[in-house]
């Protein structure tokens, strides 16, 4: 299971105040509020969600739970709306992002176990994998094949991660800071987790449970996951010819 | 050998190609609906097809030296390339474009939010 060493609730995790979950969300209005009330249920530091310029009812349902909501005018992407989330916690002075996606999959019951070890300077960047123990929702075949894939990709690159397309994040100061200046678009986590990397962030895995979605559908289609693939690795390959940004 | 020089029908299409080309650009400028950035490029594309179609010992010097043995291809060859720059050019703009949107509509989301705080706190 999760907790095999520490007790979630008592791990250390840091004060509510400095943290800030942040939940990128598209066309989500059926899942959003019940999203944001289950974190609610596991932390109480402040929730961010970004709404993506989404073209239904998104940000008023996220809005009516108390939520802070941050509306792009326009689609921008994942990569986009995260960034913006990291943008708002550094202008805002806190030192942890947790990032959970909108559409039900993460289970925020992990949440104060991460934090705790981002918190005692294990990692930079810790991410749930839920590859790590095969349990809760695994994904399509056709999938877990592109993600089998990009992992091996990542590990010829330096960056070992067994689910790098997870978004379900904890990050410190130190990566935020690497990662809110430039940060990947679509399709980001891999790409992200080699630029901390190439930045002098350490990363880590915890094992997480994974639920399918509630509703709505991935934003990724069956044609595009081939066109995905290829897009990440290349990116993945340019990052390390790049002229290194500081 | 073939008889090259009495075929100036492709030579035709080329000048009148480029002078449409021309005439278009100069058109659009004047009705300032075409940025004059873009339109030196087009206007570039233009002078050097028209000169290649009307001064035919060019083209054919061109052609020679690059082993085309049929100089009016050259036309094409020039076209194309011209197309296939101002093509990658665009996407290079285009990537700029895309990088200013995310920043503006990031703005835009914070400064929303903000004014939206702002508002709510001396009712509180």
């Amino acid at each position: 299971m999760s907790s095999k060493q520490t007790d979630p609730s008592t791990s250390g995790a840091p004060p509510a105040n400095r943290v800030v979950v942040i939940v990128p969300a598209f066309n989500e209005a059926g899942a959003i509020a019940g999203v944001v009330r289950d974190i609610q249920n596991h932390c109480d530091s402040a929730i961010v969600v970004i709404d993506d310029g989404s073209q239904d009812a998104t940000a008023e349902r996220a809005r009516a739970t108390g939520a802070v909501v941050l509306q792009h005018p326009c689609n921008l992407g994942i990569g986009g709306a995260v960034q913006t989330g990291y943008i708002y916690a550094l202008r805002n002075g806190y030192d942890y992002v947790v990032r959970q996606d909108g559409d039900g999959q993460h289970d925020p019951s992990y949440i104060s176990e991460m934090l705790g070890r981002v918190a005692a300077g294990e990692v930079d960047i810790l991410v749930g994998s839920r590859f790590l123990a095969r349990e809760g929702y695994q994904s399509t075949i056709v999938r877990r094949v592109g993600i089998v894939v990009l992992s091996l990709v990542s590990a010829l690159i330096g960056t070992h991660t067994t689910d790098p397309t997870s978004g379900y994040w904890v990050l410190n100061r130190r990566a935020l800071e690497a990662l809110a200046p430039s940060h990947p678009d679509d399709y980001p986590e891999t790409e992200a987790l080699v630029i901390a990397a190439a930045a002098g962030c350490t990363t880590g895995e915890i094992p997480v449970a994974m639920r399918e979605r509630r509703t709505g559908r991935s934003s990724i289609g069956a044609l595009y996951s081939g066109f995905y693939m290829i897009k990440v690795i290349l990116a993945l390959l340019i990052v390390h010819v790049r002229p290194h940004h500081r | 050998m073939f008889h090259y020089y009495e075929n100036y029908l492709l030579e035709a299409v080329g000048l009148s190609m480029g002078l449409l080309l021309m005439a278009f650009v100069i058109g659009t400028m004047r009705r300032s609906s075409l940025n004059a950035r873009y339109a030196v490029l087009w206007l570039g594309a233009g002078t050097v097809l028209l000169s290649l179609s009307v001064y035919r010992p060019l083209l054919d010097y061109i052609a020679t030296a690059i082993g085309i043995k049929y100089p009016p291809s050259l036309l094409f060859l020039v076209a194309f390339v011209f197309l296939l720059f101002i093509v990658l050019h665009y996407s290079l703009v285009l990537s700029s474009h895309r990088d200013s949107i995310r920043r503006l509509a990031q703005s835009v989301a914070l400064l929303e939010e903000e004014l939206r705080s702002r508002h709510k706190e001396p009712n509180d």
